[in-house]
């Protein structure tokens, strides 16, 4: 047997043996030293995210079980550096508060093994690898989303999202096994040929989305989002709205593209209805949020809205816009937490009213909170207005002006809350502003890392041609 | 380096060095600074225009084309005709007059100056700008931070305005990105690429039934900004609440991007649109002169006032524009100009006014041309200029606009250009009320008898304002040639 045929799972191989070496390391490490282990972790997971860069050649593994290309490589690395930063970001409160109760390994094997569910339910090339990477990348993170024991609101998340999550898994189990009674088969490739327009297929397609939909958070399977983001720790609430969604957002719409093509006529439609119902619920939601986590849950559920323009078009536009969009997304998202982490950490004040006047004492971290509402409502010159304007580009392609009209509407409701964040930090002033402190290292370098995202990724345009082209090879 | 470039590129210099200035006196220097050398190049730049335009006869000039994203066709495409040009000057002489009249900001100066700097990069991109996506862009850069200017230098209901505000102008460039992209997914109607470039997609003759679509959507959207009724009631709150400077930058310049952006984009573009529905946005904008006006024969709160004559005078350029002929656009962009420098300098004084008297409300104020004789003398100024008294610039702006709009000769055109040309009297009324209660007559006050005199940074301030204002009125004629000379291929679109 060629052992070489396995660099192609590089991504996952790679992460395996660190989260095996952390395991080890554990042991090794002296008790009082314990908080080495989140040095060595963010270290270790530099390296992959560095050497995840090199390139990879497309093929397939397993009989066509696993299949990688540049496009998917690619988003791997998107996602790597997404849970870098969210490490760099979560690094402060796991030392003071994690790793204290000698569960620091525990964090991170929980972390990277839903991470690697998740590279797994990408690359997937069958139905059953896909299923196999949903559940691993989604029950790790019940499990951390209870992670924080000394609050119920912390358990409650946890057992909020794993009842969620066994039921969209199980609703799109339902509808996978419907698809292979009409295609009998379960391998992408040979549904693609076979499928038919049909009564069962079409209840299929529907089932199986509805799986996915609850994990991106899709009106009406938005329910869990804003209770779990609340109770989960903020680390997990952040990895839920960008890692898990970017994910899931990805090889939704690798699936819609191409083995559900023939059923496009049914999906569109479908994607039409909810983009429209997830937008105005998310946005209309969001505009009484008082508590941050809670906001940034509802604002995520519009976000996610807003990618289903570029999902409608079924065609590379589409594709190149909206991995463009997530990963500028990822960059906002994670700067907006970022900072909602820091204020957390260090006064555990998580409400809006508790920002007021924070720019005359916290200039610096209400600058980067200002950067990344902007980037969220898509205003120029950051990266998040261009990633809004090309998703409607793409809609605006295939002629649908009205939902573009009414994202619009909703751009203009969802800055209105954006600025009301705006509003605390910069135009009140307050007696009891939250003093001023200084970030420590792991949590500087995370928060500019977003910066640097969010003001380059858009006036720097080679970076969304090399994914248009990377779009065009898939398509 | 080319000239052009030259405009984002010093504000941002600016702005970088603003960056790392310490307290008041360091930020007003390098504001200052960076906006002297910006009205250089401004006048730099009407000299160069003169001498290029004598040899080359394209619609642009001084244009430069540098790809951005490729697979969209976005590129930074620059260029400018007669009308940019004045603009830009405008711009400038504005800018420069703002930093003059903020002299004394004390909370939060770098951020005030920063965010003062980020609007005018913005407005200047969008002047120069020939591709309808960096236009959107720099709309939006120019939009954004009169959130923060009204919301925490501003006075009175800030916060509410400031909201209304933003949301109101974002919500009308949300409109105008539809426009834009019905646009730009039209522009290969003749079997060419898609593209945003002005001056390309005005070769292409796009679908009639797109144009009826596309062009109310794009109307709206710039128009908003323009003060269209009944899509104006930001600009009143907006501007009672904001700062001095806020007022006269936003007044005096962004509004214009209102006006500039109908005329260079959804004219220009969308010209059977236009034709099509002119009707509907002309009743539209002579409601907004009349009820302008009249607005502000109500008002007793002197930026009010103001900002209720703005409404009327901007309806004006609408109303001109859509007029759809040489004269009216003529004056249209005349208005345009005057009108920017005389808020300018209305919201300047007032500014200075309440400085000193700590009320804006007419009622309270009284016999000030006693105590502050300059200041008023320069409002009764402004004030004839603004009713278009001839020997400044509104008269020459006013008398092209009906003399336009009287060239049409059906029924509707006439009732709708004799119930705007009524509104003039109304100004009238309005401008010498103000100037009867405030300035004539008895000290109301006798705190008022020590006011404080005027600076020389505020003097500096208004004359840079005031010249302009004689400078059209006595000169019309190089101005008018040169905005003439660059209508001529727009109006050829439309006829």
């Amino acid at each position: 047997m060629d052992f070489s045929s396995f660099l192609l799972m590089r991504h996952e191989l790679i992460l395996l043996t660190i989260t095996l070496l952390l395991i080890i390391a554990e042991i090794f490490i002296p008790h009082h030293k314990k908080s080495n282990i989140v040095h060595l972790a963010i270290f270790l997971f530099g390296i992959h995210t560095v050497l995840g860069f090199l390139g990879l050649a497309e093929s397939s593994l397993f009989g066509g079980m696993f299949r990688t290309n540049e496009m998917i490589h690619f988003f791997k690395n998107v996602l790597n550096v997404g849970v870098l930063i969210l490490l760099l970001q979560s690094a402060d409160w796991l030392q003071e508060k994690i790793v204290e109760q000698q569960r620091g390994t525990e964090f991170f094997v929980l972390l990277f093994s839903s991470l690697l569910g998740m590279y797994f339910m990408i690359s997937a090339g069958d139905f059953l690898m896909f299923y196999l990477g949903l559940e691993l990348s989604t029950l790790p993170v019940a499990a951390l989303a209870a992670f924080e024991v000394s609050k119920r609101i912390s358990s409650e998340a946890g057992i909020k999202l794993i009842l969620s999550a066994a039921l969209a898994s199980g609703v799109s189990l339902f509808g996978i096994s419907l698809l292979y009674a009409t295609t009998g088969s379960i391998y992408f490739n040979d549904i693609l040929e076979v499928i038919s327009v049909s009564n069962l297929s079409i209840l299929g397609l529907i089932l199986f989305f509805t799986g996915l939909a609850f994990k991106i958070s899709l009106v009406p399977f938005h329910f869990w989002t804003a209770d779990v983001y609340e109770g989960a720790p903020i680390s997990i609430a952040s990895y839920l709205s960008v890692i898990s969604k970017g994910a899931a957002v990805f090889i939704l719409m690798i699936l819609l593209f191409t083995v559900f093509k023939p059923l496009m006529f049914v999906w569109e439609n479908m994607v039409y209805v909810i983009a429209i119902a997830t937008m105005f619920i998310g946005n209309l939601f969001a505009l009484r949020q008082q508590n941050m986590k809670r906001f940034l849950a509802f604002s995520s559920v519009a976000q996610a809205g807003f990618i289903l323009l570029g999902i409608i078009t079924g065609d590379q536009l589409g594709l190149a816009t909206v991995v463009y969009f997530v990963l500028v997304y990822v960059f906002s998202n994670l700067a907006a937490f970022g900072v909602v982490q820091a204020i957390s950490l260090q006064t555990g004040k998580e409400n809006r009213n508790d920002y007021e006047g924070l720019y005359r004492t916290n200039p610096k971290l209400s600058l980067v909170m200002m950067l990344a509402l902007f980037s969220l409502a898509g205003i120029p010159p950051v990266a998040g207005f261009f990633g809004k304007f090309f998703l409607f580009t793409a809609a605006a392609s295939k002629g649908y002006y009205l939902l573009v009209f009414l994202a619009v509407v909703n751009v203009t409701i969802s800055l209105y809350y954006y600025l009301l964040v705006i509003r605390a930090m910069f135009l009140r002033k307050s007696e009891n502003a939250i003093p001023f402190f200084n970030s420590k290292l792991y949590m500087r370098i995370g928060l500019i890392l977003t910066v640097l995202g969010i003001l380059t990724l858009g006036l720097y345009s080679p970076l969304y041609e090399y994914i248009f082209e990377l779009s065009s090879n898939l398509m | 380096m080319d000239i052009l470039s030259l405009f984002l590129i010093v504000p941002i210099v600016t702005i970088l060095a603003l960056v790392f200035a310490k307290d008041l006196k360091q930020s007003r220097l390098i504001s200052m600074v960076g906006s002297i050398f910006q009205l250089g190049m401004a006048i730099n730049l009407v000299f160069a225009y003169f001498k290029e335009r004598a040899v080359n006869d394209s619609i642009m000039v001084f244009t430069k084309d540098l790809i951005w994203y490729e697979s969209f066709n976005i590129h930074y495409a620059i260029g400018v005709d007669g009308i940019s040009v004045a603009l830009l000057l405008l711009t400038a002489i504005v800018v420069l007059a703002g930093v003059f009249i903020s002299w004394k900001m004390d909370d939060l100066p770098k951020e005030f100056f920063i965010s003062l700097l980020v609007l005018a990069t913005g407005v200047y991109g969008f002047f120069i700008s020939l591709d309808l996506f960096t236009m959107f862009v720099f709309f939006e850069i120019a939009v954004i931070p009169m959130y923060l200017l009204i919301g925490i230098w501003g006075t009175g209901p800030k916060e509410y305005s400031a909201m209304k505000l933003t949301l109101m102008l974002m919500g009308a460039s949300a409109v105008l990105l539809v426009g834009i992209l019905g646009i730009y997914f039209n522009s290969n109607a003749d079997g060419g690429p898609l593209t945003f470039n002005i001056l390309e997609i005005a070769q292409v003759n796009i679908p009639f039934e797109a144009q009826k679509l596309f062009f109310p959507l794009t109307f709206i959207g710039f128009a908003v900004l323009g003060a269209l009724f009944p899509f104006h009631t930001w600009s009143p709150d907006g501007h009672a609440s904001a700062p001095t400077a806020v007022s006269m930058l936003h007044a005096g310049v962004l509004m214009k991007l209102g006006g500039y952006g109908v005329f260079r984009v959804a004219m220009f573009l969308l010209p059977q649109g236009a034709v099509d529905w002119s009707w509907f946005f002309i009743i539209l904008s002579a409601t907004g002169v009349i009820y302008g006006a009249f607005g502000a024969l109500k008002q007793t709160d002197l930026k009010y006032i103001n900002a209720y004559s703005s409404v009327s005078h901007l309806g004006l350029v609408l109303f001109a524009l859509l007029m759809l002929n040489k004269t009216a656009w003529n004056g249209a962009i005349l208005q345009s100009l005057s009108h920017g420098f005389m808020t300018a300098l209305f919201f300047a004084l007032i500014g200075m006014i309440y400085g000193r008297t700590h009320t804006r409300d007419i009622t309270k104020l009284g016999g000030l041309l006693k105590v502050i004789p300059f200041i008023s003398v320069v409002y009764v100024i402004a004030g004839l200029a603004s009713l278009g008294l001839p020997g400044f610039s509104g008269f020459v702006a006013e008398m092209n606009i009906f003399v336009g709009a009287f060239q049409h000769e059906e029924m509707f055109y006439r009732i709708a250009t004799i119930v705007s040309v009524s509104a003039i009297v109304v100004t009238a009324v309005y401008i010498l009320r103000v100037v009867g209660i405030m300035l004539m007559g008895p000290v109301k006050n006798e705190a008022f008898l020590q006011l404080e005199k005027v600076t020389w940074f505020e003097k500096t301030g208004i004359l840079l304002l005031l010249i302009p204002i004689v400078g059209m009125g006595v000169a019309p004629l190089w101005l008018s040639d040169m905005i003439l000379e660059s209508i001529q291929p727009f109006i050829q679109g439309v006829l």
